[in-house]
This record gives structure tokens, C-alpha cells and sequence, in this order.
């Protein structure tokens, strides 16, 4: 009798699993291994276009990490019937089947809008019972579906800057263990974009919908446990020249650098912790003596040096292109020019 | 009952099987595609495999990383399998160790761009036989650490060589019960540097042709402060004559050329049975942290230091840079063999220093030393004269019982 029980909640469990709404494959979210093509996971409707399946939805953060300037795509999905518990700080926490998947690609030409995109990479984060699971997956030539890639991949990329110079470079896509440098607190895989003070701003959704993405979010059922609106930080797009110059920088930083430089974090035993909540003190940076740095010093005495740029650690190493002196140390070959700039500017504001 | 059998059997086919499969061994021969197949080697690892790296040379342009636990990565020797990042273009450093209970043995990391082989956070990790070398010398350009364990745990560092580290050649920072011992490091800025470590053994080491041979130092404002419980001894610091070469900002760009070893703003140091020759600042250093800082939780000052029983040769005949002079001028030269700033906390300075975080010294009749006594040189600018009453030093500490490792205890 207890046998044919247990049949039975098995049956009905499969109905369940294919009775499903999406067409988003749960399987193949949850199974084992990774399956080796992008289109197994049914995440897109038009894989090419990034056209989302049902459950399937856009996102971005106010400030993005620097990337050699690649256009990125956010989406997050979220099984049918659970949602994300909203966590104060630092990313939510997604229920067992969820995703999160970033695409990466590049224009022809940043000045024309019409111009043909190529699509690099998509990584994809998945929610296991054991944690998090982190995979890249690498586009053919023709653009059609992308292929698990375990060892990194170098892609040369030839474009057009908004100025008309010409852009050339190989673009990395990261290793296995890569994804790791970055998507780590205290050892654990963890998603990085989705928390709270990055996406708490207004959105248009592909239905013309404009809203909070905290709202929407909760509104279609996949966060729960949002506190009102007005009492949430928000970090600022860092390019907004109307935004205060520290929060800017601030959350530049945190973007760009804490998933290293927090105390949890890989670079912990830097001293150095450039996250949001930190308070602007030595271990911020300011004032501070390098530790381990070597070459990566420049030649200067502080991380931080309050009116001076130029002799301050933090803008050679992010000036740098090369291995051993730059930061971060992997996700980019190409400086960023127009942040740099920021940063300089509020290095020189402080005091 | 038989259908029992049967999974009993097949149970045991899959545990055999599981066995079999994790005790795998991975061997990596040069030639097309060897990066790759080592790079996904790496990756792809399973805890209880062996990565075999075949003799030859690998041209690596990109650093390696290794995240599964139980893995031994192996060569055919330091100077048979050579992974040269001579053309590396990604990564702070050659090789990149997270996991715990990981041996990296008999091979050779040349020319990374920043460190040459780190471990972050690892329990129990074991570098042995390896060579890391900046083949082009001493050279401001190169990476800062050789061997370079950090926020680690359960460190042996055994038979390495590095040579041309721009910081230090091996470095454990962070660390909690180290061995380092029978290695050489020459042609370093600081040959061997323990900092904000705790329970360190550090013996049978040869430290020479650096800057300085070896530095146990504690620095302000890291997450892991209070270096303590540290044993340096049988180790040979000779010839240390290597200009500093540290790009600036860097802490070891303070030691002058000719520095046998240096105590700084450490707790517990025991340092004995050592051979110190020709080094031309001198032979031991015992300091203050010399920066402004702003970190409450910093002790800035050597506490409790126990020098004795070390062989002292020739040397402080040419006392180099700020320091060297620094000392030369209250000194004279050839600087004494040991040398102590004489810096305690202003409190103390008016009152006492508890015994068990006095400077101590018991050596042969006829070793020199010098308590430059900074504290009395700023205060009472006429009134001080430096002290070379060695005797006056005289004492003992209890020595911390040798450090002991899990992956030595023959399990």
C-alpha cells in the first residue's frame, strides 16, 4: 500500500514538472551536468533575438561591471509557484531551479544603433539543492545556439567606438574556475547583480510596462519579503552626471570591484573592501598602504590618496591593461576610460 | 533475499568503480593543445586525482587555477617540467590554488606577471621541490611573491627555490601553523617573509643574494593581524647583498641591502641556531612598525623576542640607504651584530615592560649589539646615548612546541 503511494506522488510530480507553463526546461536547470547546448534550457522563445519564454524576465542594474564595453542582456527566471526571499544587502536568495542569465555581445559599430550585433557568450547561474552552478556558454558563427565551454574561449573583437576610432581586441570568455574568481563569498558560488540597492530603479519591460523592477518583481510573484520602496538604498547609474559624485563612485566600486574586495570575499586578505556598506576609512582605501601589491603599486604609497589621483593606487591599477599590475585582474583587457575618469575626479573632490 | 544479493554486489561494483574513478590519474605531455588539456585537467579534476605534468616546457598565457579538493599537481622535476607565463596575458599570477589538502610538487612556474604560485584560503597545502624564478633577475617588473600561501591554513613549504621576487620570494601571510624549511631564496627582495601569521617553524631555509634574508612582520590594517609563535632557526642568512629593488609603496621597500633578518611589530619570536654572514646592514633587526597607521587593534612594537645561540661572521661593514644609515649614525660602523630600535609604547617607556614581552639575548662571548633607543633619542634629544650592554638582555622565553601537520602525521 505505502508502495503504491509513493507511485502515485511520483506520478503526480512528473504531471507537475510537465504540466508546466514555461517552456523553460527544469530538468535541465536541476540536472547533473550541464547540458551542452544554450537552447536545452528553453529559456528563449527566439534564442538569436533574446525573446523571453514565458517566466522568463529582463533585467539590469543601475551600475553594470565593466566588461571591454560588451552590451549585456540580464534575464532571471524563477520556477512557477516560488519566488526569491528578499535579503537586505546582498543578493537575494532564489529557491532551488532558479536561474539567472547574462549575455554578452558587441556592436559593429557603437554609433549606429542598426548596426549587427554579435553575441559572444551567455552565462548562465543555476540553482541547485547543493548551491549555485556557473556556466558559460560560447555562440557559433552563425549566430544560432550557443555551446558549453569549460576552458574559456578567446573571441577577437572588431568595432567601431561612438568617436569613429577603430576597436580591436580578443575578448576572454572565462574558465570554469574563473566564474569562481568573482561569484564567491566565503567560498560559495553567489549571484552578484540582483540585490536590492542595483535594481531598485524603473524599468521598461517588453510590454511597455515601466516600473520598479522590486515592485514588478514582487507584483509577478518571483521576490517576497520587500520593505517599502522609500526605505531602500538605491546606487546610482554611474554615468548620471546629476547623481552625487560619491555615490557614484561608490557604487562604481561596488559594482566593479567588491566582489573581490569585501571581507568575505577573494581579494579579503587585501585589507581593501570597496563594498557599498563600507565606511570610508583606511579600509576603503583611503590612506591606506598596499600590502601585497608588488608592481602593482606604481610606485605610490596609498590605495586611496584624498585631492591626488595620481598618487593614488586604485587609478593605476584600473589605468593598467597589464597582467600583474591591472584590476580587476580577469573580465577585462580594455581600460575604462570614461570610470577612470570619474574616479578621478572623486579622488580629487575628497579630502 | 537473492534480490538483497544482488544489490549487495552491484553496490560494491559501483563503490569500486567510484574508487577507481577517483584515484584517477591525469598526465599532460607537451605538444598541441597541452595548455588546454592542462588548463581543463585542472578544472575537471575530481577530489583524489593526480595531475601528472610531463618534463618539457609549456608556454602558458594564462594563469592556472585549481578549486577541487585532494588533488596532487606533479612534475618530473624543477627543472624538467617548466610552466613559463613569460606570454601570459590574463590573471594576477601563475597558479592559483583554493582548495584544501592540494600538494603541488617537482615543477617550475618562470616568469609569471604578478605572484608565481598563491594559495587563498587552502587547508592543507603542500609546495614541495617546485622552482619559481624570474628568469631575467632581479627586476622591479617582476611578480611580488614566489610561493605565496595566504589566509591559509596547515602551509608546508618544503625544498623550493625562487629566485627575482620583487616582494618576497616566499611569502606566507594569514597563515596559521606553517612549515617552511630546507628551501633556498636568492635574488629576492625578502628571500623568506612570515607577516600577520600565526605558529610558524621556519628552518633549514637558505636566505641569500636577497636584500634581506628573512622578515617576520606584522603589518596595521589587515583582516588577519597578531603574528605570533614564530620559530626561526638553522637557517643560513648569508650574503644578502642584492640592491632593493621593491617598486615603491611596497613595506619590504624599507629594508636595506645587507639585512639578515628582521623582526617587526611581531609577538613570540624565537630565533636560534642560525648562521649569519656577510650581510652588510646587519645581521638582526628587531623594530617598530616605522609608519603612521590608523588601526586601533595594531600592535606597532616587537614583543617578546628571544635571540640566542646563532653563529654571527662578518658583516655590517656597509650599511645601506635610509636605514642602514640610520643606524650607522648611532651605531658606527660595522653596525653591530643585533640591532633593536629600542621602541616600546610611551606608557612603558615611563614605567616597565612586562617580561614577557621584553627583547632577549643569549649569545657567544664577543657578539655585538646596539639598543638604539629611539623613544630616549626623541624625547631627551641630549640626554640618551645608545646601549651595547648585550649582557644587560639576558633571559629567556619558553619556546612555542614545534609546529605539527596533518598531512604529515603519516595517515
Amino acid at each position: 500500500m505505502k508502495r503504491l503511494w509513493r507511485a502515485l506522488a511520483y506520478a503526480a510530480m512528473a504531471t507537475s514538472w510537465a504540466g508546466s507553463a514555461y517552456a523553460v526546461s527544469d530538468a535541465a536547470i536541476l540536472a547533473p551536468r550541464p547540458p551542452k547546448l544554450l537552447s536545452e534550457f528553453g529559456f528563449f522563445d527566439d534564442l538569436k533575438d533574446r525573446k523571453p519564454a514565458a517566466g522568463v524576465v529582463n533585467f539590469a542594474p543601475s551600475t553594470a561591471l565593466f566588461s571591454d564595453g560588451a552590451l549585456k542582456d540580464r534575464f532571471v527566471y524563477v520556477p512557477e509557484g516560488k519566488a526569491a526571499s528578499y535579503v537586505e544587502g546582498e543578493a537575494f536568495e532564489f529557491p532551488t531551479g532558479s536561474a539567472l542569465i547574462k549575455s554578452f555581445s558587441f556592436p559593429a559599430d557603437y554609433a549606429d544603433a542598426s548596426s549587427v550585433v554579435s553575441i559572444i557568450e551567455t552565462r548562465v547561474l543555476l540553482k541547485h539543492d547543493s548551491g549555485w552552478q556557473a556556466w558559460a556558454y560560447v555562440w557559433n558563427d552563425e549566430q544560432t545556439d550557443a555551446t558549453l565551454n569549460i576552458a574559456g574561449a578567446k573571441v577577437p573583437v572588431v568595432s567601431v567606438a561612438e568617436d569613429g576610432a577603430p576597436i580591436s581586441f580578443t575578448y576572454a570568455v572565462p574558465n570554469k574556475n574563473q566564474c569562481k574568481a568573482c561569484h564567491d563569498v566565503g567560498g560559495v558560488i553567489v549571484p552578484l547583480g540582483p540585490k536590492a540597492r542595483n535594481l531598485h530603479f524603473e524599468l521598461t519591460y517588453p510590454d511597455g510596462t515601466v516600473a520598479n523592477q522590486l515592485e514588478y518583481w514582487q507584483t509577478i510573484g518571483i521576490l517576497e519579503g520587500v520593505p517599502a520602496l522609500d526605505r531602500i538604498e538605491a546606487v546610482p547609474d554611474w554615468r548620471d552626471e546629476t547623481a552625487d559624485i560619491d555615490a557614484r563612485a561608490r557604487g562604481w566600486l561596488d559594482v566593479n570591484c567588491a566582489h573581490c574586495h569585501r571581507r568575505t570575499g577573494p581579494a579579503s586578505n587585501s585589507g581593501l573592501f570597496l563594498n557599498w556598506s563600507e565606511p570610508k576609512g583606511p579600509s576603503f582605501g583611503i590612506n591606506k598602504r598596499p600590502v601585497a601589491a608588488g608592481r602593482g603599486s606604481g610606485g605610490r604609497l596609498f590605495d586611496i590618496k584624498p585631492g591626488d589621483p595620481d598618487g593614488s593606487i586604485l587609478v593605476y591599477r584600473l589605468e593598467s591593461t597589464e597582467p600583474g599590475v591591472m584590476m580587476p585582474e580577469i573580465g577585462r583587457v580594455l581600460e575604462d576610460v570614461e570610470a577612470t575618469d570619474m574616479l578621478r575626479r572623486w579622488i580629487s573632490s575628497l579630502k | 533475499m537473492k534480490t538483497a544479493r544482488v544489490a549487495t554486489i552491484l553496490g560494491m561494483m559501483l563503490l569500486s568503480t567510484t574508487a577507481m574513478v577517483a584515484a584517477a590519474e591525469h598526465r599532460i605531455v607537451p605538444g598541441d593543445g597541452a595548455n588546454e588539456r592542462l588548463l581543463e585537467a585542472l578544472i575537471m579534476a575530481e577530489p583524489g586525482d593526480m595531475i601528472l605534468i610531463g618534463a618539457g616546457r609549456y608556454d602558458l598565457t594564462e594563469g592556472l587555477s585549481l578549486a577541487v579538493d585532494d588533488v596532487t599537481v606533479r612534475g618530473e622535476g624543477p627543472d624538467a617540467t617548466v610552466l613559463s607565463f613569460k606570454g601570459q596575458t590574463a590573471s594576477g599570477e601563475g597558479l592559483l590554488v583554493t582548495s584544501n589538502k592540494v600538494v603541488l610538487e617537482d615543477f617550475a612556474v618562470e616568469d609569471s606577471k604578478g605572484d608565481g604560485v598563491k594559495s587563498k584560503g587552502s587547508d592543507q597545502i603542500t609546495f614541495r621541490n617546485l622552482r619559481v624564478e624570474w628568469t631575467a633577475g632581479p627586476k622591479a617588473e617582476n611578480g611580488a611573491y614566489g610561493v605565496y600561501p595566504v589566509s591559509s591554513k596547515n602551509v608546508l613549504i618544503d625544498g623550493v627555490l625562487v629566485r627575482g621576487a620583487s616582494d618576497a620570494g616566499i611569502y606566507v601571510g594569514q597563515s596559521e601553523n606553517i612549515i617552511v624549511r630546507n628551501s633556498i631564496a636568492e635574488y629576492n627582495v625578502a628571500g623568506i617573509e612570515i607577516e600577520n601569521s600565526v605558529g610558524a617553524d621556519v628552518f633549514g631555509n637558505i636566505a641569500r643574494h636577497n636584500t634581506g634574508g628573512i622578515l617576520i612582520f606584522d603589518l596595521p590594517n589587515l583582516p588577519v593581524q597578531g603574528g605570533r609563535d614564530i620559530r626561526v632557526f638553522d637557517n643560513d642568512m648569508v650574503d644578502n647583498d642584492t640592491p632593493n629593488f621593491a617598486p615603491a609603496g611596497n613595506i619590504v621597500g624599507m629594508v636595506p641591502r645587507g639585512m639578515g633578518l628582521m623582526v617587526m611589530a611581531n609577538r613570540n619570536v624565537h630565533v636560534f641556531d642560525n648562521r649569519f654572514e656577510r650581510n652588510g646592514t646587519a645581521h638582526v633587526l628587531i623594530n617598530a612598525y616605522p609608519n603612521d597607521y590608523d588601526d586601533d587593534n595594531y600592535m606597532f612594537v616587537p614583543r617578546g623576542v628571544y635571540v640566542h645561540d646563532n653563529h654571527y661572521g662578518e658583516g655590517g661593514s656597509e650599511p645601506d640607504g635610509e636605514v642602514g644609515k640610520l643606524i650607522a649614525d648611532l651605531s658606527g660602523t660595522p653596525v653591530p651584530d643585533i640591532v633593536w630600535d629600542g621602541v616600546t609604547r610611551i606608557p612603558e617607556y615611563f614605567s616597565w615592560v612586562a617580561a614577557a614581552d621584553r627583547i632577549y639575548i643569549k649569545e657567544a662571548e664577543g657578539t655585538t649589539f646596539v639598543n638604539l633607543k629611539m623613544i630616549s633619542q626623541m624625547l631627551l634629544p641630549w640626554g640618551w646615548w645608545p646601549d651595547k650592554d648585550i649582557n644587560a638582555y639576558r633571559g629567556t622565553l619558553q619556546e612555542p612546541s614545534p609546529v605539527q601537520l596533518p598531512q604529515e602525521s603519516g595517515a
